[in-house]
């Protein structure tokens, strides 16, 4: 469970995330979705203390993660964005990463096979197609096997058959009762994969509901978000 | 910590910046020495004669290696986005650095004790009759002195990528610093009285890359004091490093 309270980042006069409150709960992917430069990276990066709030707070399952001493054994993340060393290895990415929090060496091969890049991972990364590297991605936060699952644009530059393997790895990873947090803004995808919404429009919360009940009678929830939205601006 | 030492070690030796810079260090700074200790043997017979001077001057260059994987250690983590996986999986940032630091020290120990033995062996090959061996009085402590530089060479360059968070601006300071600082900053007095205190400056003392009682390239302090203020300079930058990371976001 992810609970947010008052969460605000202002970047000299720009607030990027102004006072947003909300809860992720276990058993089923929740989305987070807004327009581009919403706040919805910024916020990730608030919940894995990368960034420092102006005010409020998160707590992942009772903690802040940043107190954490091994926390990929409680969450796994995915940053939008490279976060690899070009020049290393996917094996030797994954392999500090658990060495850092006690994962022991198998795990590495083991969430490297799940992704599908067993055959790639002695490449370096900096060769890698933007869906290797999300992949990557996805193998680096399924790494400690952990109950909560943060991943920003998972679904970017992923082919048709790597947008049906992750929609049926969340839905599996949530079926299993983990907390799964996911940002996007492919609608049609978000309607398929989540069954909650958290829908946020210039740093604030404009929704927290199912996705049923934005859809409502609107007939898609691309009608229903782009209606949300323009009602905001 | 253990862990994230291993991890950060694990780091170091899966990029080939690593290899780079350290292993053209480990191959030049003898072979240079040699060219050195041959060169000055000739002008045996000045009463200033040290064959201890010729011996670890190449490390003025083998420390240019030293500050580029020290920069590279920190710096790359910021110019390839991979600081963010890494205070994902150590989001306590002492802890990070304080192992970082711990991984490029290790890295740098075992990469001296190769380097400095091989330069000094290769010196006095070169030296030929007028070589000196380990027991001779100095010795033990220039390659103890020596091996503390390298160390304090690569941590300086650490802490003061960390403060700038950008490899290119710590090499901006540095490279100069190094490469130019023995060169000509001890020709006006007034700039000597300075210029000595700075990082390298004061670790040359106990290199023997200084003459005693020169009005040009002596120095107000003694061997060890040398190596004193080149730990405070290490340690001011390393703290620096440390606030800078702590304070401001990944």
């Amino acid at each position: 469970m992810i609970d947010i309270r008052h969460l605000t980042k202002r970047y000299g006069r720009t607030t990027a995330v102004d006072d947003l409150t909300f809860t992720v709960r276990p058993g089923h992917v929740t989305a987070f979705l807004g327009p581009n430069g919403a706040g919805k990276s910024t916020t990730m990066r608030l919940m894995l203390g990368l960034d420092r709030p102006t005010a409020g707070e998160v707590r992942i399952d009772g903690k802040a993660y940043q107190d954490d001493r091994r926390p990929l054994h409680q969450v796994g993340a995915m940053l939008e964005g490279r976060s690899t060393h070009p020049g290393r290895s996917a094996y030797h990415h994954l392999l500090w990463m658990a060495q850092s929090n006690r994962i022991p060496r198998v795990r590495v091969q083991q969430v490297l096979e799940m992704v599908g890049l067993a055959d790639a991972a002695r490449r370096r990364t900096g060769g890698y197609s933007l869906g290797m590297t999300q992949r990557l991605g996805i193998a680096a936060a399924l790494l400690g096997d952990p109950p909560v699952l943060l991943l920003d644009e998972p679904v970017n530059g992923l082919d048709p058959e790597g947008i049906v393997w992750i929609r049926h790895l969340l839905k599996d990873l949530a079926a299993q009762g983990r907390t799964v947090f996911v940002s996007s803004h492919f609608m049609a995808e978000t309607a398929l994969t989540a069954q909650h919404l958290v829908v946020i429009g210039r740093g604030r919360l404009l929704a927290d509901t199912t996705v049923d009940d934005l859809v409502g009678d609107s007939g898609s929830l691309e009608d229903a978000f782009i209606r949300l939205i323009g009602a905001t601006r | 910590m253990t862990s994230t030492i291993l991890a950060e070690w694990t780091k170091i030796r899966t990029v080939r910046s690593t290899v780079w810079t350290l292993l053209p260090a480990l191959v030049l700074t003898p072979l240079i020495a040699y060219y050195a200790g041959s060169g000055f043997a000739s002008s045996y017979g000045s009463d200033r004669f040290d064959p201890l001077f010729p011996t670890f001057y190449s490390l003025t260059l083998g420390q240019l290696a030293i500050a580029v994987f020290g920069v590279l250690a920190v710096g790359a983590e910021h110019s390839t986005g991979s600081i963010r996986s890494g205070l994902t999986a150590v989001p306590r940032r002492g802890r990070f650095y304080l192992a970082k630091v711990c991984a490029v020290t290790a890295t740098i120990l075992g990469f001296a004790v190769l380097t400095v033995p091989a330069t000094f062996f290769a010196a006095q090959a070169g030296l030929g009759p007028k070589r000196v061996g380990l027991g001779d009085p100095g010795v033990a402590q220039a390659m103890i002195g020596a091996v503390l530089y390298l160390i304090l060479i690569s941590l300086l360059a650490l802490g003061l990528t960390a403060m700038l968070r950008s490899s290119i601006g710590a090499l901006v300071i540095l490279l100069p610093l190094l490469f130019l600082g023995g060169a000509g900053l001890g020709n006006i007095p007034q700039i000597r009285a300075v210029a000595q205190y700075l990082p390298d400056q004061a670790g040359m003392v106990i290199l023997h890359l200084t003459l005693p009682d020169d009005p040009q390239f002596g120095r107000d302090y003694g061997p060890w004091t040398g190596i004193g203020i080149m730990a405070l300079w290490t340690v001011v930058a390393l703290l620096g490093g440390l606030l800078i990371l702590r304070r401001r976001d990944a």
